[in-house]
């Protein structure tokens, strides 16, 4: 029987994060900006239909970084917990907080005990009347809450640092693309397209579903 | 962990009912098997196609036996952006169905990124009435009727269907519930193509009074306490319902053609 080395814990757990960090950094990155009617995401995404940022719920949005088949896999997972959840109870009874603490324990759990964690970093957003919540969530389940702006991904430190100098409480929502996109550009460290952008969010203004993806048509209106 | 997440080519992947049954066989049964207190079996549900779009409208009255037991039902419901479902039959779990309808409708869309096409939705509609033949045969029978306008090839469509989830396409105007043939023999009379959607909506109004005046558990429109049909409207701008006061417009020039 062939002996397997005996590599620490503390070792094996610094492996795994490096391994998910490497693969996360690889993909592109998202940004989510708060504006005075919701809060918007945006992400370099040269795929029209694959799809970074989506609808949860009706006031829930989600959007992750990192491998697709892994996110999209939590994406759906998503949708079912609140859907059947929402059945169950009612509506308004379906939070992203609970979503937000269910993607946390996927993610805890496979990090430590699966093969290989998943290679993903995943935002949760609710909007409420007066507030949106904003949640954080890592590779390996660490979960924090932000306010404002949010940044995950290959380039998140320097999009936060960028967009960190130049945000603002009451931006309009085409301010806010502005600020995502010179930031996400800024990241790169080149100019980004519009039509290589993906856009989508939370706004008020909408019906029941707050959910909105902006066409090319409207991408490029807003950013003149 | 692994069984938190679905096999990719599961079958029943985007179908909220299948999951329903899969992860909360109990909330399930119990959707599909609750005891009717109320009955809707008396009901008149039409909808009618128009040049651009079809309108779907419903009675309110709620009976239990001989008594009416509700008169501000609601028996018209959006089932999404662009489609409506009419419900007759046993209240609880027809109100149910609709309600599942329209979880289904929407969990399609945002799993798989875009909508049902109008078929796939009143497919799916079938088999939930065909899965609860077993009630129907005890009596609980429920009978939804489907509008809907396909933003993709702008045509409105029509569904009717029977207790053992039978599915019949209808292009011009189809009607469910006890005042059903009183009302389909109003719109025969009055129906021709290429009606505007004002005509479509009068129409459907005449047709729920000619259904209440002949069918005691169809309820007309209820001046003294301001309790009018629900009138729904389906275009290319999507689902819309008529507020009260038009429907009471409606009713007024409808009750004063009719004076004796």
């Amino acid at each position: 029987m062939a002996m397997m080395p005996y590599v620490s814990p503390e070792q094996q757990m610094k492996d795994r994060a490096d391994y998910a960090r490497k693969g996360i950094s690889r993909g592109r990155s998202v940004v989510a900006i708060e504006y005075d009617n919701g809060v918007l995401f945006v992400a370099e995404n040269p795929s029209a239909t694959l799809h970074k940022v989506s609808e949860i719920y009706d006031r829930i949005a989600f959007a992750a970084v990192g491998k697709y088949n892994e996110y999209e896999q939590l994406r759906v997972a998503g949708i079912r917990l609140a859907d059947v959840k929402g059945y169950q109870y009612a509506r308004e009874d379906v939070t992203g907080r609970s979503l937000a603490n269910a993607y946390a324990n996927a993610l805890g759990a496979a990090f430590t005990e699966s093969a290989k964690p998943f290679e993903v970093e995943l935002l949760v957003a609710e909007i409420h009347a007066d507030d949106v919540e904003l949640y954080h969530i890592l590779y390996d389940g660490s979960i924090t809450d932000e306010h404002g702006y949010v940044a995950i991904g290959g380039t998140a430190e320097a999009l936060t640092t960028h967009v960190g100098e130049r945000f603002r409480e009451g931006l309009s929502r085409d301010e806010a693309l502005g600020l995502a996109r010179e930031s996400l550009g800024a990241a790169e460290k080149r100019e980004i397209p519009h039509d290589r952008l993906e856009v989508a969010g939370l706004d008020h203004d909408r019906g029941r579903r707050k959910f909105v993806r902006l066409t090319d048509a409207d991408i490029a209106a807003a950013l003149g | 962990m692994q069984n938190t997440f679905s096999d990719p080519f599961d079958l029943d992947g985007p179908s909220f009912s299948a999951l329903l049954r899969r992860r909360l066989p109990a909330a399930f049964e119990a959707a599909f098997s609750s005891t009717p207190i109320d009955h809707v079996e008396g009901t008149t549900i039409v909808a009618l196609t128009f040049s651009g779009g079809v309108v779907i409208a419903g009675d309110r009255r709620a009976t239990a036996g001989n008594i009416i037991s509700k008169r501000d039902m609601r028996k018209v419901f959006e089932a999404d952006g662009w489609s409506a479902v009419g419900i007759s039959g046993a209240a609880g779990p027809a109100m149910e169905m609709a309600k599942i309808f329209a979880t289904e409708l929407e969990h399609y869309e945002k799993v798989e990124g875009g909508p049902l096409s109008l078929e796939g939705k009143a497919n799916k509609l079938a088999q939930m009435v065909r899965a609860n033949l077993p009630l129907a045969m005890q009596g609980l029978v429920v009978v939804p009727l489907f509008a809907g306008f396909d933003p993709r090839d702008h045509i409105a469509r029509i569904y009717e269907f029977d207790a053992a989830g039978g599915r019949y396409e209808e292009r011009r105007f189809a009607t469910a519930g006890s005042g059903g043939r009183d009302a389909r023999g109003s719109l025969k009379a009055r129906f021709r193509e290429g009606l505007d959607r004002d005509a479509a909506v009068g129409m459907v109004i005449e047709a729920l009074w000619d259904a209440a005046d002949e069918d005691s558990a169809t309820g007309g429109p209820d001046l003294v306490r301001g309790i009018y049909p629900l009138v729904a409207v389906i275009d290319a701008e999507g689902y819309g319902e008529l507020d009260d006061s038009t429907v009471a417009e409606r009713v007024q020039s409808v009750i004063a053609d009719r004076r004796l």
